[in-house]
Formats: C-alpha cells, structure tokens, sequence
C-alpha cells in the first residue's frame, strides 16, 4: 500500500462505514468497550500524526483530554450554556495550550519536549483543584444531557474518521513531506530550508485540538466531572503504548495497536485489577525491545522477506 | 521571613542529591532515565519497610540500601539498557528508546511497590523540633541536610581527585574521544549508571524521615530532579547544586505563602523561564 494513496482512503472509508453500525447490534458492555477503543483510536491517531515522524514523544494527550472535559463541562454547570456550542469551543482552547507548550519547547531538542509534557497533566490538574477551592467553592460539575453511548460512539467515529483523513491529506502535502524529513534528520532539514519550529507547532497544535474534542465529547459519559478523574496521567500513557504497538511510523498502524491493547486491558483490569501498571510497564518494555515499529512494522518486515524469496 | 529560607534550603540539600545522581545517569551514561523517581520512591519503602517491621533506623536502612542499588542499576544498566545503546545509530534514538524503556521499568516499580505497600509510607524518626537561627526545623530536615551535603562532598571529591572520577567526567564530555585515550566507555557508563541510582535511592530514605510518600508520586520526583539538571546544566556540578537552591526555596515559599499543592506549578514556572530564556542551563554556554 503506498502511503497517502486512494485505496488507503477507501479502504478507511468501507472501515468506518462497517464501524458506525456497530452499536445497532452492541449494546451494554460491548458497546461501552467499543465506545473506549473508538475514544482510543481518535487519540492515538492524531498523536501519531504528530509523533510518529517526528519522533518526539508527547505525554500531554491527558492535559488536552482533561482540559476539554472539563471546560465542557464548566459551561455547561456553571454558566448554563448548551453542550454543542461548549463542544464547538473546547476544541480550540486545547489548540492554544498546544500551540504555547510547542512554542516553549518545540524549538529546543525533543527531550525538553518530553519533559515538559510528562507532569503537565498533574500540574494543570494541581492548578484547577486549587482555583475550584479558593475561588469557586464547589468540587465537581455535572454534565446532563440525553447523549446515550450509542451517540459517543457516533461523535468518537466521525472524530476519528475526520483524523484520518487530516492525516492522510498532511501526509500528502508539503508539510507531511517536511515532517518526514525531520523524523529522518533534524539538521538535514534545517539545512534544506525548512522551518522545522514552525512544522512541529503546526502539528502539535492538531493533537491538541483533537485531544480536548475527544474529552468534551466524553464528558456526558462521565455526567459528574472531577478534576482528578478527567486529568489522570495515565491516558496519555495508554495513548503512547497503543500508538507504539501498532506501529507510528503508518497513519493507520495505531489501528492496529487498539483492538488488542483494548481486549487485553479490559481482561487485565478485570481480573487483575491491583497489576494494571506492572501490565503497563511490560508491554512498555515488550514494544522498546521486540517491536521497536510496533505490530505494523514487523509485518511489513515479514512481507519484505517474502517477496525477496520469490 | 527567615524560617521559609531555611526549610527552603534543607530541603534543596536532598533535592540536590537527587538531581546529581539523575545527572550522573544523564550527563554520563546519556540515559534519560525517568524512572530516577521511582528508584528514589523504592528507598523510601525500604526504610520504611525496615522501621516498621525491623524497628530498623533509617540511616542505617540508608547504608544498607545504596549498595543494593547500586547494584540493581548496575544490573539493569548492563542488561536492558547496554543493547539499547548499541542498538541506537544517534543520540536521538537512543535518547526515545530509553524513554521508553525507562517509563516502561518506573511503571513495573510502581506496581511492585504497590502490591508490597498501597497506602502511604508513614512513619515517624526523629521529628524533634530544634532551634536552628532563630526558627524551628525538624531534626530529621536538619540530619537529612548533612548527609546530602556529606556524600555530594564526597561526590565532587571524587570527581576532581581520582583517576576514575576523571575518566568519568571524561565520558561526561565525550564518549567518542574518551575512547580514544583508552577509557572503557562502557564500563565508566555502567558504573555512572548504577552510583546515580545508588545516589538517588540513599536521596529517598532520607527525603522518607520527613515527607510521607507512597508508590505512584514518583513522578513528581523525577520532574523535580529533571528540571533542577537543565536549569544547572547538564554535566554541571555546581549548577544543579544553585538550582536544587533555586528550586528549594521558591517551593517553600510557595507552600507557605500560597498552597502547598501548588509547588509542581512553581517548579514548572520556573522550567518555563529556563526553556525561554536559558535553555542550555544557568552557566551554560549557548552551542555553537
């Protein structure tokens, strides 16, 4: 399959069409597994959009989640505003938040970045507890509405779809091929003229417009919004595990890292519900030492040898 | 006034200790290990474990532990993180990989840590309050103070004066050119390795007499750690030892005149300015 060709599109296209029927015959658990693997695949996608070329590993997915959730929901309890024009703003309100992390950290090398966005979650979580206690004096909100899961999961696909297809029209436009110059080699890029700053901001700025739709389209499931619950760090790991074992390097390869990595939590958080992070930190170390191109690379791996042997 | 500089600097004496032993394992070994928090989080258990099952003193828990971390840092150092270093064509592989890897052992700690105790580690040593100039501090503060300032003596000592301590900060400039003059670059980084962690394990049994921690808030740590080496400058001795001060003394003052849950925030302020305005650290030379 060549990268950014029609059959892609299409092949999407027919996935996403067989995906919306999904909840006409899932109800109760299945649909709310689906409905988390469908929030999963939205995430990971945009966060490959970025990561993925570039290689720098963003752990902000929860802040922009978080964010979205609970500004959604601030407007919604608080100054009664109605859940689609809330849906309508959240969006870009995680944009500007990532347009100033990358504006402070995308120019530097990617290990600042890193850091940078391995406590965010935790200190805007900090920080919002801190305002709702001095200043606003309540400590949740409600979001009430007469979304079902059914109407998430529709919302969540038509998120996802939309990413695809973001991604696929950046990976045929100039800045996907600068992007993949810089994933290749920083300074080459520099050199041949290409505002490398000003890519990566561009690109951050998608994840985190994306991260924060996904949280307030969340945010009915929830119906009672805490800080603690909606900013939890964990996320933004569980977003880098799926993208990376699907593979980052092909748009569709977090595709690939869902539908195993779902099944699989839901079993380990079922039946071992005190070794959720040791599970975590396996397959960490399972994607670093055994599929460093996650699923999608080894396979393509494997079709390589098979067609050298013909 | 007075009593917030001074618990402000006992307690940047511990952070600076941890931020050396991250910065060995960073400026030496070029491993970004975010899992410094957890080892840090690891030797509070211990002493906590060893107080109360053992009625063990901490300090000596503290002279226990850092042989055996240095040991387990060793052990993964050689075993999971030496492939990764041949593995990486550039410093930016291997700067994701280990990132990686790294996150992927803190995660496999915490759930280790908390299937061997979930709630918080609290115990109480020597919380006796002392006159210190006028304020009061709490014996374990001023002991844990002395000790970090004892073994980054000694540390520094060590760098400066023996030949081992040189080849260290050899590798420390150049991995590439100290092997040339014959250093074995792999052994040196091993043992940068494995004495960072022994650094930061003996920085959590100490940090454990006065702060209650529990299993998750690693983190926290390593982002404290991290931020105090970039400000100093990676490699840099005496910057990290001015930025765990720096950092020290705006966390206690924030705690005391603001809320105390918001010391990440402070500590995040602060890394935003460093990021803007000196991103190569406080004495750092701009990179030609």
């Amino acid at each position: 399959m060549i990268r950014g060709s029609f059959t892609e599109l299409l092949i999407i296209a027919v996935l996403a069409a067989f995906a919306a029927t999904v909840p006409l015959v899932a109800n109760g658990y299945w649909l709310s597994v689906c409905v988390t693997g469908m929030m999963y695949i939205a995430l990971a996608t945009s966060w490959s959009m970025f990561s993925g070329p570039t290689h720098y590993i963003s752990l902000a997915t929860a802040a922009f989640f978080g964010l979205g959730g609970y500004l959604l929901a601030t407007g919604m309890s608080d100054y009664q505003q109605p859940f689609w024009l809330m849906l309508a703003i959240v969006p870009f309100t995680g944009a500007v938040l990532a347009a100033l992390i990358g504006l402070a950290t995308l120019r530097l090398s990617g290990v600042y970045f890193v850091i940078f966005t391995l406590g965010l979650a935790e200190m805007i979580r900090n920080l919002v507890s801190w305002i709702q206690n001095n200043f606003l004096g309540s400590r949740g909100l409600y979001v009430l509405t007469d979304y079902t899961e059914r109407h998430i999961y529709w919302m969540l696909l038509a998120v996802a779809a939309t990413v695809y297809m973001l991604g696929w029209l950046i990976n045929r436009s100039r800045l996907g091929f600068s992007l993949r110059i810089i994933g290749g080699d920083e300074t080459v890029a520099r050199h041949v003229g290409i505002n490398t700053a000003t890519a990566k901001v561009i690109l951050f700025i998608t994840t985190g417009f994306f991260g924060a739709l996904v949280g307030g389209i969340l945010a009915p499931r929830y119906s009672y919004i805490e800080p603690n619950q909606v900013f939890s760090p964990q996320l933004s790991f569980l977003v880098v595990i799926i993208a990376l074992l699907g593979g980052s390097g092909r748009l569709w390869g977090p595709l690939v890292g869902v539908i195993p990595f779902t099944i699989l939590w839901e079993l380990v958080q079922t039946y071992f519900p005190n070794q959720t992070t040791l599970f975590l930190g396996v397959v960490f170390l399972v994607i670093v030492y055994f599929l460093p191109h996650g699923v999608v690379g080894r396979l393509e791996q494997a079709l390589e040898q098979v067609r050298k042997r013909r | 006034m007075l009593d917030i500089v001074i618990s402000g600097l006992l307690l940047s004496g511990t952070y600076a200790l941890v931020a050396l032993g991250l910065n060995l394992q960073y400026g030496v070994s070029r491993i970004m290990n975010l899992a410094n928090g957890e080892m840090l989080v690891l030797g509070a258990l211990a002493a906590f474990w060893m107080f109360t099952v053992g009625k063990l003193n901490p300090y000596l828990t503290m002279v226990l532990a850092a042989p055996l971390a240095f040991a387990g840092n060793w052990l993964i150092y050689r075993f999971l993180l030496r492939p990764l270093v041949s593995r990486s064509k550039n410093q930016g592989q291997l700067e994701v990989d280990s990132i990686l890897a790294t996150f992927g052992m803190s995660f496999i700690l915490i759930g280790i840590m908390i299937s061997i105790e979930g709630g918080f580690f609290a115990y109480k040593y020597l919380s006796i309050p002392i006159e210190v100039l006028g304020t009061k501090a709490s014996l374990s503060r001023i002991v844990a103070f002395a000790v970090a300032c004892c073994i980054g003596l000694a540390l520094y000592l060590w760098l400066n004066r023996s030949r081992t301590g040189m080849a260290v900060r050899a590798v420390a400039v150049s991995p590439q050119s100290a092997l040339l003059v014959g250093i074995d670059v792999p052994k040196i980084s091993a043992l940068a390795f494995a004495l960072g962690g022994a650094i930061t394990a003996v920085g959590g049994v100490l940090i454990s007499t006065f702060i209650t921690l529990d299993a998750s808030i690693g983190v926290i740590f390593t982002m404290k750690a991290l931020i105090i080496v970039i400000m100093g400058g990676v490699g840099d001795t005496r910057g990290v030892l001015i930025a765990a001060v720096i950092l020290g003394l705006v966390e206690t003052t924030v705690a005391t005149l603001i809320d105390p849950g918001l010391t990440l925030a402070a500590a995040y302020l602060i890394f935003l300015g460093i990021l803007l305005f000196r991103p190569q650290g406080l004495f750092g030379r701009k990179p030609t």
